[in-house]
């Protein structure tokens, strides 16, 4: 599946669900089934600045994709990066850079989110490309 | 209790009849800001109506009925506060404000040196942390921290050692008298005896403690107290300075402009007296005559029956939260406005998050209490603070919505 068709999926996952509960819901269950970061992973220079809770974001590069492992304190947030790395992982450095975030908007998702957590929605998005980035040489 | 009717406190609150995220809202972060009563609307929609003019200077009508009710606002809030004059009431932005101005003019007077010490709490939100830090860098003086204990009270064994520590040095003690995180209620009276034996001015921070005790300078006997309209249901952007009269007119001004000045001329220029020295430019007209609307809406009240009301509703409150597994409950039990937590493997942010989609206004984080939180070791919590109008229903949504956003979040 390509990164549109993994968002468009998401989509009509969400559009099942009765209330703001069961999405919050399926967005924790998301970040509970994350592979786990190993303790160690998590350092000062994997931490995205600027979000109310800790959020750490690793990306490696294997088999001509970019790869990412995060955790969080929080699990709405921890879930909410689950679902960006669910629409990214494994794609090439290209791939996620010309990745469209808007999606996020039709998930209904953000509404339910204070301004202080869209923002590190975005911030995410963007470290998530700010990651890409570093393997774009590599992909050549 | 039963001579207070909260229903009617209610009602006197036009936001409560609103709806937020489809249900009714349970405000309970009064201790950020407060709600604004009818009363308070009014006095602030007939000002701009029926008053509006620049005050002190001009000759018409309007310039002499404006002024009137801006300096009856001081006489009202002096009485408050039970101050020895009307002098000794400086109207700033908020407590912030208060707090930057009196630690500048302490700072151009040249009373603070290198070696002196000022001392604050454990306790005390960044707006009396910040100002007394920055002081310290421009003068050389050193400041040192009161810690807390487990409980969240003021360690007051390490308080007298610090006291004997600084002997001569010290030159201000700056206390909150409520803390806005944990609801903490200061010993302020043995306190500012010591300071003042110790020869330190004393600063007190009473943005937490106006909208829920009865403040008599007198008794009190602080040398600065500040407070915030905002957090007393008036509008923001205004606040007090109160300072005792010989020390305020020992002071040199802050601010230059308008109003704090006598007679202006390049070869030199002369201050205005007392209030008006500390007040350049035009001041927040309409918030000073909305604070005294204010502080006369919560005395028709009384002040008494809000605090005992309001005591029932944070110890209702704590009960219920105490029932759910994990939970950590901040601060002393008697504790005033605030009810700090936060519920073992949760975080707060996503508490908050939850509890707010089912109309539940709580404020989660550090509450500018970084150093507070750090001695707690902990990011933030989840702090539920309570007003005049809080009722049982609130009590009863919180201690509901904490338990469904737990049960979502195990």
């Amino acid at each position: 599946m390509t990164i549109t068709e993994r968002q468009e999926q998401l989509l009509k996952d969400l559009s099942l669900f009765q209330d703001w509960t069961e999405r919050y819901e399926y967005v924790i269950g998301l970040g509970r089934q994350l592979t786990e970061m190993p303790q160690a992973s998590k350092t000062e220079d994997r931490l995205i600045e600027g979000c109310q809770s800790q959020v750490w974001l690793e990306a490696y590069f294997k088999d001509g994709g970019v790869h990412y492992r995060a955790d969080s304190d929080s699990q709405i947030t921890k879930g909410m990066i689950a679902l960006f790395i669910q629409f990214l992982d494994g794609e090439s450095p290209e791939n996620i850079l010309t990745a469209d975030f808007a999606f996020i908007e039709k998930t209904g998702l953000k509404e339910h989110l204070a301004p202080t957590r869209a923002n590190a929605l975005n911030l995410m998005a963007l470290q998530m490309k700010q990651r890409a980035l570093d393997f774009a040489g590599a992909a050549d | 209790m039963s001579s207070y009717d909260v229903s009617a406190v209610r009602s006197a609150f036009p936001i409560l009849r609103h709806e937020v995220h489809g249900k009714p809202l349970v405000y309970l972060d009064n201790a950020a800001t407060s709600q604004k009563p009818e009363a308070v609307l009014d006095v602030s929609r007939h000002y701009y109506e029926r008053l509006n003019s620049n005050i002190h200077r001009g000759t018409h009508y309007l310039a002499q009925e404006a002024t009137l009710a801006h300096e009856n606002a001081r006489k009202l809030i002096a009485r408050h506060l039970n101050a020895s004059s009307v002098e000794e009431i400086i109207f700033t932005s908020g407590a912030t404000d208060g707090i930057n101005l009196i630690s500048s003019i302490l700072g151009y007077s040249g009373k603070i040196n290198p070696g002196d010490v000022i001392a604050i709490s454990n306790l005390e939100h960044h707006s009396n942390t910040v100002p007394w830090q920055m002081l310290c860098e421009r003068s050389g003086a050193e400041l040192e921290v009161i810690p807390v204990t487990e409980e969240g009270t003021i360690d007051s064994t390490a308080f007298d050692h610090l006291l004997e520590k600084t002997s001569g040095r010290l030159k201000v003690l700056a206390l909150t008298q409520i803390s806005n995180a944990f609801g903490t209620i200061l010993p302020l009276g043995p306190m500012i005896d010591s300071a003042h034996r110790a020869g330190a001015l004393v600063v007190i921070d009473g943005a937490q403690a106006v909208p829920h005790l009865s403040v008599n300078m007198q008794d009190l006997d602080a040398d600065f107290y500040v407070f915030s309209g905002h957090k007393v249901y008036a509008p923001t952007g205004i606040g007090v300075l109160y300072g005792k009269r010989e020390l305020l007119e020992d002071l040199p001004p802050w601010r230059g402009g308008g109003e704090m000045i006598r007679k202006v001329s390049y070869e030199g220029t002369t201050f205005n007296d007392l209030p008006y020295k500390f007040e350049a430019g035009t001041p927040n007209i309409e918030g000073a005559i909305a604070l005294a609307a204010a502080l006369e809406f919560l005395n028709g009240l009384g002040l008494q029956n809000v605090s005992s009301h309001e005591d029932e509703m944070i110890r209702r409150a704590a009960s219920a939260l105490t029932s759910i597994r994990g939970v950590t409950l901040y601060g002393p039990s008697d504790r005033s406005g605030s009810l700090s937590f936060n519920i073992e493997g949760i975080h707060h942010y996503d508490l908050g998050t939850l509890v707010d989609k089912m109309g539940i206004a709580v404020r989660t984080g550090h509450h500018c209490c970084q150093p507070l939180m750090a001695r707690f070791g902990v990011t933030g919590t989840l702090r539920a603070s309570f007003g005049c109008f809080n009722n049982e229903d609130d009590v009863n949504r919180l201690a509901e919505a904490v338990e469904k956003g737990v049960e979502m979040l195990r």
